[in-house]
């Protein structure tokens, strides 16, 4: 109470508001309305994230499937092996596109103009070849017999099935002509086209014809880059959070290198990329577009984050703690690494994963030491050529072919997959590490 | 003892990431780089070529045509390129660039066109432009009644009566893409001199005139809409009255959405710019680096399969990614420079 107050009249007469119906009520309502607000900008939030997940998965889905042709394949020896020499050497270097189209012509014995033939030969995939090539070389006796097998289609095809060509337009604005229409029905009709589950997406890497091309390829690139990227960030921000948290005097200079570590988590992912080429690439001579340097250049980018937050989950830990475990003889090192880092783990790693998240999803650093590449063969290992998975979708959205739309919404929803996967493992670190005091 | 364990490997997991990275070593393994425009195709050859040869399929980056030669000319050796693709020819500045860093020995060779469609949406009036118009609408300044004006031209039909009465809008590539250039370079300018005044010009005054031709608006009639041309192709879509510019193989693709533009009466077709007679387009080239050809396994093979008629002929299989053939002497005169090593000459 104060002065004023005391001097004047007893309490009994102090002003007070006047806690009327009126004002009860306005003070309830600014009160709903602002709950309001917030329920507002969370179902916002929740409808553009609807929207987009809906458009994504309404375009992506259907590359999960894919369309495949039934035809009668004869292994004619006069192709694949007319000395008869049965030698593996032989079959694989045979002519399989060669004898797909002869096949090709054989179950359109109707075709015989040029023309159509070339559009007949669009039919299946320009990789089908290769797919029988495989099965022969796993089984030479199939040389010399005729079988009914399923052939992947060509992606026109493909698309066709799927209803993205628009059969009213006229002949000239379309993929996919009248004669192939008329094939196609007739296909149809006889139970020849047949939609799979597209295993292929999943275990090939990147190809230039979309019903070739597959995710695993980036998906293991982008695992190679971030266990680097994990390596060398997580032991080298914790070393340094704890250090300057528990053991470095506060200075001018501690001052100076909290400062800069703010600011090198605010510049922009890029300027990582050329440190990474002149460093990594021109200096020490490491290999363009592998996933050791990729890793290395975002473990740069991510090294603030992870230490910014192990900074703030170390200073979380009550000092008594520290000052208990002191107070019954532990050296300080014991005190930090059985009793203060253990506690602040759970933040540490929360931390970790959200900069390995944004880690994940950059694409310009990449760039500048070779990432942004085609690249078929699967990596199988720290210095193949890899690329990775915002690397993939990037790619594929900027290729001419239509059936690209589908696969780049496709590769967005194994992006997404990918993040969930690692929020939930960052949920269930987090329970398990998490004690209370 | 687990702990402890973890904080004794930590460093040990370190030192040997470091020692695998210092144990790359030579390659076996073709490197490209270069245009974005080519690397559609050259994908397709390094993926044909990867599955039949028994090489390992090669690594193609899309860097753009100017960063791929910057790249390619930076030196010889395992860690330098071994090829490079381009949208343009290689420029003199470049060759002494590759010369200064021992980079003596570069094997020309042209693979095709790349025809750049003026197009709209299906939908929109079908239009029928001479590069003069084409100048006219996209040009920052024009000249009106003898002086050069800042471009006051709205509309099409402001340009000439013949052309439907709406807005221009016209989406295009960004000064950073090779189609830009080569846009610039094939419409932009010979629109420009297609002016006396502009002609008399160039011959007294080139920068003025490059700087007159090579300016685009930026009032808002032409807008940068990135490199990306499926962007460009989903925006013409969603919009009928505005116009866009792009590489062929877009056209080709999404025929059942958008069409091109005749140009100088002559339409964006497969057989009209294969035989020269569509006005915009341009040659596509690739560089190989000779020292490289039997360091690196498979450089000539991949030559060979990529300037082969099954390629690059006029029914292989890149004609179905968009590639318009060369003529067929053309095709004989670079398989032979690839196969025989032929130095390049400017």
């Amino acid at each position: 109470m104060t002065d004023a107050t005391m001097n004047s009249k007893p309490g009994t007469e102090i002003r007070r508001p006047t806690l009327t119906g009126e004002r009860l009520k306005k003070r309830y309502a600014a009160e709903r309305r602002f709950r309001l607000y917030g329920l507002g900008s969370i179902l916002t939030a929740g409808l553009i994230l609807v929207f987009l997940v809906g458009s994504i998965t309404g375009t992506g889905y259907t590359a999960f499937l894919q369309t495949y042709i039934k035809l009668n394949i004869s292994f004619d020896p006069e192709f694949l092996d007319p000395a008869g020499t049965g030698d593996v050497a032989q079959l694989a270097s045979a002519d399989y596109g060669g004898m797909v189209k002869k096949n090709l012509r054989d179950n359109f014995p109707e075709v015989t103009s040029r023309r159509d033939k070339r559009k007949l030969y669009n039919f299946v995939s320009p990789n089908a070849g290769f797919d029988l090539r495989t099965m022969v070389i796993d089984d030479p006796s199939l040389v010399g017999q005729s079988l009914d097998l399923w052939i992947k289609a060509s992606d026109d095809i493909d698309m066709l099935t799927k209803g993205y060509v628009d059969r009213t337009l006229e002949e000239s604005n379309r993929r996919v002509s009248d004669t192939e229409l008329v094939w196609y029905d007739k296909l149809d009709s006889n139970d020849r086209i047949e939609s799979r589950f597209n295993t292929d997406f999943f275990v090939k890497a990147d190809s230039r014809e979309p019903e070739e091309a597959g995710i695993l390829g980036a998906v293991t690139g982008s695992l190679l880059t971030l266990v680097i990227t994990l390596l060398l960030s997580f032991p080298i921000g914790v070393m340094a959070a704890i250090y300057l948290e528990e053991f470095a005097p506060k200075n001018k200079w501690t001052d100076l290198i909290e400062v800069n570590i703010n600011n090198l988590a605010a510049v922009p992912s890029i300027v990582f990329g050329l440190l990474g080429l002149a460093m990594f690439l021109n200096f020490f001579g490491f290999p363009r577009s592998a996933p050791l340097v990729g890793g290395m250049v975002l473990a740069l980018m991510t090294l603030p984050t992870i230490i910014i937050a192990s900074r703030s989950a170390l200073k979380a830990v009550p000092p008594s703690i520290r000052e208990a475990a002191l107070g019954l003889g532990a050296s300080p090192l014991q005190v930090v690494t059985h009793h203060v880092l253990p506690l602040a783990m759970p933040g540490i790693l929360t931390g970790t994963i959200i900069g390995m998240a944004q880690a994940l999803g950059e694409t310009a650093p990449l760039l500048m030491i070779g990432m942004i590449a085609f690249i078929v063969d699967v990596p199988g290992g720290f210095t193949d050529p890899a690329t990775v998975l915002p690397v993939q979708i990037y790619l594929w959205a900027d290729s001419p072919e239509r059936a690209f739309v589908e696969r780049t919404s496709a590769a967005i929803m194994v992006l997404l997959a990918f993040l969930i996967f690692m929020n939930i493992l960052a949920v269930m670190l987090r329970k398990k590490f998490e004690r209370r005091w | 003892m687990l702990r402890n364990s973890i904080i004794k490997a930590i460093p040990l997991a370190l030192a040997g990431v470091i020692a695998v990275a210092a144990a790359a070593e030579a390659r076996d393994q073709i490197r490209i780089v270069g245009s974005s425009t080519v690397f559609p195709f050259s994908t397709t050859v390094a993926e044909t070529f990867g599955k039949t040869s028994g090489f390992k399929t090669p690594v193609v980056e899309s860097t753009g045509s100017g960063g791929g030669l910057k790249l390619f000319c930076s030196g010889v050796g395992v860690q330098h390129p071994d090829i490079t693709n381009a949208s343009r020819r290689i420029k003199k500045s470049e060759v002494e660039l590759c010369a200064k860093n021992g980079v003596a020995d570069i094997v020309e060779v042209k693979i095709g066109f790349d025809g750049i469609v003026i197009g709209n949406a299906k939908s929109g009036a079908t239009l029928n432009l001479t590069k003069q118009q084409i100048f006219l609408a996209l040009a920052a300044e024009v000249p009106v009644d003898g002086k050069i004006v800042k471009n006051p031209y709205n509309k099409w039909s402001d340009i000439d009566k013949s052309l439907p009465d709406q807005a221009i809008e016209v989406l295009g590539p960004p000064p950073t893409s090779g189609t830009r250039d080569a846009f610039v370079e094939l419409a932009m300018r010979p629109g420009a001199k297609s002016f006396k005044m502009l002609a008399d010009m160039r011959k007294a005054d080139k920068k003025g005139f490059r700087k007159i031709s090579d300016s685009m608006r930026e009032d808002g009639k032409f807008i940068e809409a990135g490199e990306n041309d499926n962007l460009i192709v989903q925006k013409l879509q969603a919009n009928p009255a505005a116009l866009g510019i792009f590489g062929f193989s877009f056209l080709d693709q999404n025929s059942d959405k958008i069409k091109g533009a005749n140009v100088a009466g002559v339409s964006p077709t497969f057989e009209n710019i294969a035989g020269g007679d569509y006005g915009i387009s341009r040659s596509l080239y690739f560089y190989v680096k000779s020292a490289h050809i039997g360091v690196v396994p498979g450089i000539q093979e991949y030559v060979t399969e990529f300037t082969s008629e099954k390629a690059i002929g006029d029914e292989g299989y890149l004609t179905d990614k968009g590639l318009i053939p060369l003529p067929g002497a053309d095709r004989e005169k670079y398989r032979a420079a690839a196969a025989n090593k032929t130095n390049l000459t400017m």
